[in-house]
């Protein structure tokens, strides 16, 4: 009898942590969306002049001088969205591969997708001098052929295997960095300046109409992604277990990848690759919500809040202007080195 | 503790290939679990044994031949139902990092729990009740990958235990643990199978607690089934000689009454024992020593 | 008994092809000499036999085709060169890090060498080819050192996804960093934008003879620590129990290995892949002993950088595809290959 009352204390124990854990992630996951808003909100009113928050208000819906009109609906207004959208998709799809492919480093940026968008955006500005619809459905099908070919590579008989596709990764950015170096090379020099955009990610002057496959992307992809976190959850524990779990894990993992792919192809298309954003938002969101718990939207809305942050710190924190994906990037590589070191250590590598 | 009874399935390979890339290292297998029983999977290295297991708890497919649930063939049966019946103790799961025992074993709920319903009663009964079993309740705030591979092993079958499967295949569930565990999560086991008519198959590495645990042993070779039958049946000198290419020397185990194996190799005897021991003398003294 | 001369005679199958060592370095010097001379003959003008022989023999002749053979010449000089260089350099890193595919090029190091000389040409006002050495050298020594250290920290040391994805990562990391120095400072992106696609095109003998030192320096330490390389191969400590001073050792190779691959970054630009593919494929010819398969990966790398230089030529005739291009297209296929057949 003292021994069921013991138990049962036991378990009364654990639905408390179990429930204190919840909590934790829903703080952790509310509080980024506040960030990521408070920062979006920075975005609007901050600029050449500072406009308080009533003008801004006013001149999104239309009312106001010309140019407070124009700072903010053609200005920033589409910077801020793009920051938002862009820094979004790269978070989650970042977060994504390394739960996939259950490795930390595994992200677009090093395994190679969005080295496929920039390739295809490059060659088509620079050696087919098309414009810039053109480019962004180049570098959207360059983002796509390069993951299906890794994809296809690393099911090598029917068996997918995640350092495979690693390894086939590093290898298809190689050829796709060879071939961006030649083209910049090769290119007439007015040309290159708008291709280095596509190379180092960067919010200037996007134009709203730029960003509507992004949007497009965002709405059809994300609730998807959602969708598929639970399985994504069994996943982590292995492909074995997932199956006995009742998980279709090869079809989890091409739904999923499949999201990820698109949102990484359509942000790189949308703002050029931000540095290191897919890469740290997954730990750090994972860190913020504690309990091993690497869900999507937490990891999303920390790369929206990164990013607007970067950029914010590019705009403004030095004399220089400096690019998001520079900014993000610098910020990024101690980080990197941090968690690299941590994570061989755990062997986890 | 609950002691429902759970259904019988019938589980059952019939002329399994299976193997990777290609390659079959299960060659026209025919096994069926006998339901509401344990039995062991055993051969040398690399004969086919996690393989078989593996196919049966569809983690790969044959490549002829068919796993077959109460008649019906494991792959048409949708994945969620199928996990409902059949569970496995994987070789090595990931930890994923940071997750504590508790959820991870909660982890175990997933083919009992609908898309847009949450976590219930029942999938917390179950989840207490499993780390109750394995005695990892203490450990449920822990984080796993503190834990020594003993406790972690435990916990695994924890999260296997709260599927609550009619049927569990365990894929050397006593791997990276000391002799005493060993035993400890095989009398869990076996109790778990007298008490509820939980069916286990399991592959083991140890003849003799195959010997002792087993109502039933399937014994590989090469791909192939070498042996079937009750553990008197299939661990003789004979049939260890045949699967092993080892000579050995069967008694009978003092505490279980089960066979046990002792491998004869080369160096039989010490030097400073009084005399060398002839095997006959050690197979005929045994029992009377210990009568 | 039997199990045991049945193994010694598999070993013996095994080396048939080592058995024709004489017949397989011969071959090897006719794909060399036959490079060479494709390098000499073609290109946007095609030379005569005349035009070699004037343009090597007689410095006096000063006609056009003259000049473009003298300029084929030393070019060719310094592809071969290279080639050499790097295949030595990534069979050395290969076999200190005792990982097939520990090319520096993989390693990060072309980035952290980028890195260097950036700074060097930013902040520092470099100038001549020797403190564009030295920079590039030293930005490829830390980097290697630090992907290194990176990838081996943990249990099961540096295994080969561990150091790809740092090597990968730290590179990400630096070139982030390259555009951030040169995005403000657009005289040096001009330098940087062809210093960044690895080409010998411009290579002249001054530039080979600075970098023969290297080659010859390095290519002797090579061979001199193959023997105690071998045995390290077998593992720390069964290289330490026969004798061999692991750290030590593993420390001048890896110093060598260094060297070489700054020393032609440096002059060339980073030229990926041939340290990776040179030595696999002079261990498919000479065996794993490293006495042989190392000038056998000198020999072979020169091979490749010359033929790819040519096939770059060739590809986008008149124009030229530099070679660092050619050598990913021809390396990473050969990297995807190895990792879709790997069981991994």
């Amino acid at each position: 009898m003292a021994a069921m009352m013991a138990a049962d204390a036991r378990a009364a124990d654990w639905t408390r942590g179990r429930r204190d854990r919840r909590r934790r992630f829903a703080l952790a996951t509310a509080a980024l969306g506040a960030l990521a808003f408070l920062l979006c909100c920075a975005m609007l009113l901050m600029g050449n002049t500072l406009y308080p928050v009533g003008t801004v208000w006013n001149a999104l819906r239309g009312v106001g001088e010309k140019g407070v009109l124009f700072a903010a609906r053609t200005i920033r207004l589409p910077r801020m969205l793009a920051g938002l959208f862009a820094g979004f998709a790269f978070g989650m799809a970042g977060s994504v591969f390394q739960t996939l492919l259950r490795n930390p480093l595994a992200n677009p940026n090093i395994i190679g997708i969005t080295s496929g968008s920039s390739a295809g955006a490059v060659y088509c500005i620079l050696t087919l001098h098309a414009g810039a619809g053109a480019a962004y459905a180049s570098s959207i099908a360059g983002g796509m052929a390069t993951t299906l070919a890794m994809f296809i590579l690393s099911n090598y008989r029917k068996r997918f295997s995640a350092s495979r596709m690693i390894l086939v990764g590093i290898g298809i950015q190689a050829m796709c960095n060879a071939l961006v170096s030649y083209m910049l090379i090769a290119a007439r020099e007015r040309d290159v300046p708008a291709a280095t955009r596509w190379l180092s990610g960067s919010l200037n002057g996007v134009r709203l109409p730029e960003l509507y496959p992004l949007f497009a992307a965002s709405v059809v992809v994300i609730p998807v992604a959602l969708l598929f976190s639970g399985q994504l959850r069994m996943l982590e524990l292995g492909e074995d277990a997932a199956l006995t779990l009742g998980v279709r894990a090869g079809r989890t993992r091409a739904v999923l990848m499949a999201c990820a792919v698109v949102l990484a192809a359509t942000a790189t298309a949308a703002t050029g690759p931000i540095a290191f954003v897919s890469f740290l938002s997954g730990p750090i969101a994972k860190r913020l919500a504690g309990n091993g718990n690497s869900h999507p939207l937490p990891a999303g809305l920390f790369g929206a809040a990164l990013t607007l942050a970067s950029d914010l710190a590019g705009q403004f924190a030095f004399e220089q202007r400096f690019p998001v994906g520079v900014v993000t990037g610098i910020l990024g590589a101690p980080y990197l080195i941090f968690l690299l070191v941590r994570m061989s250590g755990k062997g986890e590598l | 503790m609950g002691a429902a009874r759970v259904d019988a399935h019938d589980l059952r390979c019939e002329r399994v290939v299976s193997g990777y890339d290609g390659k079959a290292v299960v060659r026209e297998v025919s096994v069926s679990l006998p339901g509401h029983g344990i039995s062991a999977i055993i051969g040398p290295n690399a004969c086919g044994k996690s393989t078989l297991l593996k196919t049966m708890a569809r983690l790969i497919k044959p490549m002829s031949g068919a796993v077959t649930l109460d008649g019906r063939g494991v792959g048409t049966i949708k994945p969620k139902r199928l996990a409902r019946m059949v569970g496995l103790l994987p070789q090595s799961p990931v930890v994923p990092d940071g997750i504590a025992v508790g959820d991870l074993v909660g982890r175990g709920r997933y083919p009992r729990q609908r898309v847009f319903r949450g976590w219930t009663k029942e999938d917390e009964a179950a989840v207490a009740e499993a780390m109750g079993i394995m005695s990892v309740a203490e450990l449920a705030d822990r984080s796993v990958s503190g834990l020594s591979g003993g406790q972690r092993q435990r916990v695994w079958i924890a999260m296997a235990l709260a599927q609550q499967t009619d049927i569990l295949l365990l894929d050397e569930p006593t791997t990276f643990l000391d002799v005493a565990y060993q035993i400890e999560i095989l009398d869990v086991l076996s109790e778990l199978n007298r008490e509820r008519g939980i069916t286990l198959a399991m592959v083991l590495h140890d003849i003799n607690l195959a010997a002792r645990y087993a109502d039933y042993i399937f014994a590989m070779k090469d791909g192939r089934l070498a042996a079937e039958g009750k553990p008197r049946e299939v661990v003789t000198a004979e049939a260890i000689k045949r699967v092993f290419g080892m000579d050995c020397v069967i008694l009978e185990d003092p505490v279980a009454r089960s066979p046990l194996m002792i491998p004869v190799g080369r160096r039989v005897g010490r030097q400073d024992d009084s005399g060398p021991a002839s095997i006959m003398d050690a197979s005929r003294g045994s029992l009377s020593a210990i009568r | 008994m039997t199990g045991r001369a049945s193994w010694r005679d598999r070993g013996l199958a095994r080396s048939s092809l080592r058995g024709h060592g004489v017949g397989v370095a011969a071959l090897s010097l006719a794909l060399l000499a036959s490079c060479a001379a494709a390098s000499f003959a073609l290109g946007a003008r095609a030379i005569t036999l005349t035009e070699l022989a004037d343009g090597l023999f007689r410095p006096y002749v000063n006609t056009y085709g003259a000049n473009v053979a003298r300029k084929r010449v030393a070019r060719t000089m310094f592809a071969l060169l290279c080639g050499g260089s790097l295949g030595v350099s990534g069979a050395l890193t290969q076999s200190v890090t005792r990982n097939p595919i520990a090319d520096p090029s993989i390693l990060g190091v072309n980035t952290g060498a980028a890195l260097s000389v950036v700074c060097g040409i930013a902040f520092l006002n470099i100038t001549t080819a020797a403190q564009y050495m030295g920079m590039a050298m030293a930005g490829a020594a830390l980097t290697a050192a630090f992907v290194y250290a990176v990838g081996s920290v943990g249990r099961d040391g540096a295994t080969p996804i561990k150091l790809a994805l740092a090597g990968a990562a730290v590179s990400a990391a630096l070139s982030s960093m390259v555009s951030a120095v040169l995005l403000p400072r657009s005289y040096v992106m001009d330098q940087y934008r062809y210093w960044q696609v690895g080409s010998v095109g411009s290579g002249t003998w001054a530039e080979t003879g600075a970098l023969l030192p290297f080659f010859i320096v390095g290519t002797l330490t090579a061979v001199a620590t193959a023997p105690a390389l071998n045995a390290l191969a077998m593992g720390d400590e069964a290289a330490t129990g026969l004798g061999v001073r692991a750290g030590l050792v593993r420390l001048i190779a890896s110093m060598a290995g260094v060297a070489l691959c700054g020393a032609v970054t440096a002059m060339a630009g980073p030229i990926g892949f041939i340290g990776l593919l040179a030595p696999r494929l002079a261990r498919m010819l000479a065996g794993a002993d490293l006495r042989r398969s190392l000038p056998m990966s000198a020999l072979l790398g020169a091979v490749t950088l010359t033929a790819s230089d040519v096939i770059g030529r060739l590809l986008t005739y008149p124009g030229e595809l530099e070679v660092g291009v050619v050598t990913a297209f021809v390396g990473a296929p050969i990297l995807i290959y190895a990792a879709v057949r790997s069981r991994a």
